[in-house]
């Protein structure tokens, strides 16, 4: 880079060139793409299982449930709904248009750039490249740095599955990306942090590229005072935990009545042992925070408010035992940042209304969790709000539905993808009309010149029915 | 400035803009707007463009009155939750999509069709549920008045405002927040606003242009193309978005197109095309001057008379046009139609994808083939087989760009899904807490396979009836229990 040569200049001609050729369109190709794809899963899992325990120390099932299960399922998914998917979707006509031939086609975009994040690394690049795939386009895949283990396959292994000609992985850390960033693609898919979501949106902004910002924020989960604390604390400790905290649909923090804090403090420690043990730093389930830099920002988070729960960490070894503060005010750093870590803060409020008042305040975010026997209650905090998903009664189970779209809403993101909403996102839908070449005096009425009573039967025609007919 | 968005923005939080109810008191109200002050409009919009009262009419606010009945049958059945298909792990629980209303949105009209451009997309922001801030189009200054004027007397006054002003009053307004900002106009200043979003991260729908090619093949009847290219490329003085902006064709066919052009304007505007009524103006001044200037050095087959004074230029047709001229460099967006001659099809296509994706394709063929590999080898917002313009009218399609032509879409439903937010919903009971024991650590073999059973098969109703699904469950954390403890 310091001698002007840009490193990307020649992959991204390559791979446009490779696009203009039509090679990516085929639904035979596509096909071929994904039956690689997964062929890749499949005959490198161990390495893949080593990756992700090298890098977060990912458990083999917690690998297996949250990273290579999902990008199987999206790969037979799409594979199994290709031809239906890239078929023309029959638009309905009206009065005007009703000898017309009105269909609407889905078409790739052209060179797409899906720019990965850390912490699902599997799941999260691949889940998007089958839809990108999919719907015909090439691909850039740009893995994250940071998570050393899973980038160093997906750049020497994923290629040797894909055609090369249609797909590349291009590596580097933010000054890189910038570079990269200054090319024009036709689509770009980025999942990270809203700080970084911004350079994204200005970078393609330059280029009237569109984008889906998959970003995150402070996830609130209510717990009512009419629930079981045992079962709640189980369905919350295990989706704020999992993967050490590092989800971006995680529960963040807890708002809960003081006398309902009472009862689940003694609940989640219960649940924090029955799942990790006494001594939650030997389970083999629970994972490793991703870097020091990381491992230093949550250490500095468990100083806010009282450690009622866990606060242990250990440097060497990045663990940081799963926590729950309580005493928290709303302007410690610990409410004012996505926690993104096995920490959480229980903010107390007297009730529903002052929970929503709360979470109105702040950013819409990713998810949204309220817990309540009550239906009503569940309905009442999913009305009165807005966020990404939302979650009644568990935490991100939603996830497994490839029916359900994941996006955000707001600062946690724009544009959805998961299942046909990848293939959607990442295809052009065009509008297209047939009319017929001759019947021409049926054009008539719209010619001009408009004589008096010309004017007064077209005023009449769409005046006296409803406009509905146009 | 700020203060203006911030009471829009109250007005939201306030909830009133939500019940479905309020929603069509306000598309109604709409409604009567429309029909009780029709003359006000036409004669602002008349005046902004020259442009009779019928075609006013015509080409705006039946437009407007299809759009709002449209929304007013189908609001109700738009705003309720959608299920979606469930799995194993879900199959009793309920899923579904939610639509919610954004917040406060940003409709930036453009000048072309002042009125339409910026009161279709307001018509699916409150039928979303949200608040609007409509900045319409200084250059047609009088569409800008009166709606203005007229909006506040039919809506609410603090869920719909308009602000008017110039390049300073929108580039303050953009730097407030907006949860969308859905923008009609050139692609200048679509980077302008997407950049100005990007600082809020507001999701934009851009309704740019470009020019849209229109090929015209030798197996066709040009008589019946002609008439349709010139009513589509000289409506509003050619100031359309989607206007055939220039004809692709072999040689030999220029002379019979300009022949038949020539006719078709003669018996639509008659043999002085300024006196007709139904002929537009260029909308100022400086666009005048800008269109002059692409008839520089250019074969003018037919037209190119002008006259500054009331902005005339009439219809013009340019032939043997040489692609690296000015005429050919940027999007007409005015009365002159170039013809480009390409020696066949394949490069009329390489000639289309050199360029960057337009707004509108057209393509004129008896060959069905012909019209199919058109739109197979090419890119482009929309595309009208054998017409031009018409895929505009549909509202059951999409009406958007691609690339540098833009990217969202809106009309009928699609304005309705672009300013709402479908959230994906699952709820569950606090029961059945056994069968969560599957995902629960510590983990066994066992685990792995049941929960591999559990997410790799997609529930299918026919296939296994709830209470063998049920057993299964209870089956599975029972042997999964009685293994680990």
């Amino acid at each position: 880079m310091k001698d002007g040569t840009d490193p990307f200049e020649d992959t991204l001609r390559r791979l446009r060139e490779a696009f203009h050729s039509g090679c990516t369109r085929p639904a035979a190709f596509r096909a071929e793409q994904l039956q690689a794809l997964g062929r890749f899963l499949q005959e490198n899992k161990q390495l893949l299982h080593d990756a992700l325990a090298q890098d977060l120390h990912k458990s083999a099932f917690d690998s297996d449930i949250s990273e290579l299960i999902i990008c199987q399922n999206e790969i037979n998914l799409a594979l199994k709904n290709l031809q239906a998917w890239m078929k023309d979707t029959p638009a309905s006509t009206n009065l005007f248009t009703k000898l017309d031939s009105a269909f609407v086609r889905k078409e790739p975009f052209g060179l797409v750039l899906i720019i990965a994040p850390w912490n699902y690394p599997i799941n999260l690049t691949l889940v998007p490249l089958v839809g990108a795939l999919a719907a015909g386009n090439c691909v850039v895949l740009k893995p994250s740095e940071i998570s050393q283990g899973t980038e160093k396959i997906l750049a020497e292994v994923l290629p040797r599955y894909l055609d090369q000609s249609c797909f590349a992985v291009v590596l580097g850390g933010p000054e890189e990306t910038g570079q990269l960033l200054k090319h024009k693609f036709d689509y770009i898919f980025f999942t990270g942090s809203p700080r970084v979501g911004k350079i994204v949106m200005t970078a393609a902004a330059k280029h009237l590229t569109p984008v889906t910002l998959e970003l995150g924020g402070k996830n609130p989960c209510y717990v009512d005072d009419n629930c079981d604390p045992q079962i709640v604390a189980n369905r919350v400790a295990w989706f704020r935990y999992f993967n050490a905290g590092q989800t971006c649909v995680a529960p963040d923090y807890l708002l809960c009545s003081p006398e309902m804090q009472e009862r689940l403090l003694p609940a989640l420690q219960s649940a924090i042992t029955r799942f990790y043990g006494d001594d939650p730093q030997s389970s083999p389930n629970l994972g490793r925070i991703i870097n020091q830099k990381q491992f230093q920002r949550l250490r500095a988070l468990l100083g806010c408010g009282r450690v009622a729960i866990g606060g242990q960490s250990d440097e060497c070894d990045r663990y940081i035992a799963p926590t729950v503060l309580v005493d928290v005010q709303e302007m410690e750093p610990v409410m004012q940042e996505e926690i993104f870590g096995p920490i959480l803060p229980i903010m107390n409020v007297q009730g529903m209304d002052e929970a929503i008042e709360f979470i109105n305040r702040r950013e819409k975010p990713l998810a949204l969790y309220a817990f309540s026997n009550s239906s009503q209650v569940v309905n009442q905090m999913l009305e009165r709000t807005s966020s990404g998903s939302f979650g009644g009664n568990d935490g991100f189970i939603y996830m497994t539905l490839p029916s359900l779209p994941l996006g955000g809403v707001g600062h946690s993101g724009t544009g959805r993808y998961h299942g046909k909403f990848t293939f959607d996102t990442f295809s052009h839908h065009r509008a297209c009309l047939l009319c017929p070449a001759g019947l021409e005096e049926l054009n008539n009425i719209r010619y001009p010149p408009y004589s008096h009573s010309m004017q007064e039967l077209v005023r009449w025609a769409l005046g006296s029915h409803s406009c509905t007919l146009l | 400035m700020e203060h203006e968005v911030q009471r829009v923005r109250q007005a939201f939080l306030s909830g009133r803009s939500r019940p479905l109810r309020f929603r069509l008191q306000q598309l109604e109200a709409l409604r009567r707007m429309v029909q009780e002050r029709e003359k006000d409009i036409l004669a602002a919009i008349g005046s902004d463009l020259c442009k009779s009262e019928f075609n006013a009419y015509s080409q705006e606010v039946i437009a407007v009155l299809g759009e709002i009945d449209f929304m007013l049958e189908n609001l109700p059945e738009w705003i309720t939750a959608k299920p979606v298909k469930k799995n194993l792990l879900t199959m009793l629980d309920e899923a579904y999509l939610q639509p919610q209303p954004l917040g406060v949105v940003l409709i930036i009209g453009a000048w072309n069709y002042p009125f339409v451009l910026t009161i279709q997309p307001l018509i699916g922001a409150i039928a979303a549920g949200n608040a609007v801030i409509i900045k319409p189009s200084e250059l047609s200054e009088n569409t800008a008045t009166i709606l203005a004027k007229l909006l506040p007397q039919y809506l609410d006054q603090d869920l719909y405002i308009v602000i008017n002003g110039g390049v300073e009053e929108t580039t303050e307004l953009l730097k407030q927040r907006f949860d969308h900002i859905l923008y009609t106009g050139n692609t200048t200043v679509g980077k302008i606003v997407m950049e100005a979003a990007a600082k809020h991260l507001t999701p934009v729908t851009l309704e740019l242009g470009g020019k849209s090619p229109c090929y015209i093949d030798k197996d066709c009847d040009l008589d019946i193309v002609c008439r349709r290219i010139t009513w589509g490329k000289y409506m509003n003085c050619g100031q359309t978005c989607i206007a055939p902006d220039y004809i692709l064709c072999e040689a030999s066919l220029q002379n019979q197109i300009v022949q038949k052009i020539k006719e078709t304007v003669k018996e639509f505007y008659g043999e002085n095309v300024k006196e007709s009524p139904d002929y537009e103006r260029i909308i100022n001044h400086r666009h005048f001057k800008r269109i002059l200037s692409l008839l520089e050095g250019q074969k003018i087959a037919f037209g190119g008379e002008t006259d500054e004074a009331t902005r005339y230029i009439a219809p013009t047709v340019l032939t043997d046009v040489d692609p690296k001229t000015k005429v050919m460099q940027e999007e007409i967006f005015g009365p002159v139609l170039p013809i480009v001659p390409v020696k066949n099809v394949d490069e009329a296509i390489n000639f289309i994808n050199e360029r960057e994706k337009p707004l509108a394709l057209y393509v004129f063929s008896h060959n069905h083939k012909l019209i199919k590999r058109m739109i197979d080898e090419t890119s482009s917002g929309g595309v009208t087989g054998n017409d031009v313009i018409m895929h505009f009218m549909l509202n059951s399609f999409p009406f958007g760009g691609v690339g540098s032509s833009g990217m969202g879409a809106y009309h009928g439903k699609h304005t309705f899904d672009t300013f709402s937010h479908q959230r994906p919903c699952l709820l569950k009971s606090l029961k059945r807490e056994g069968a969560n024991k599957l995902r629960y650590p510590p983990n066994s073999q066992s685990k792995v396979y049941w929960g591999k059973f559990f997410l790799l098969k997609r529930f299918n109703k026919e296939k296994l009836g709830l209470l063998l699904l049920t057993f299964l469950g209870i089956v599975a954390a029972v042997l999964v229990k009685a293994e680990y403890y």
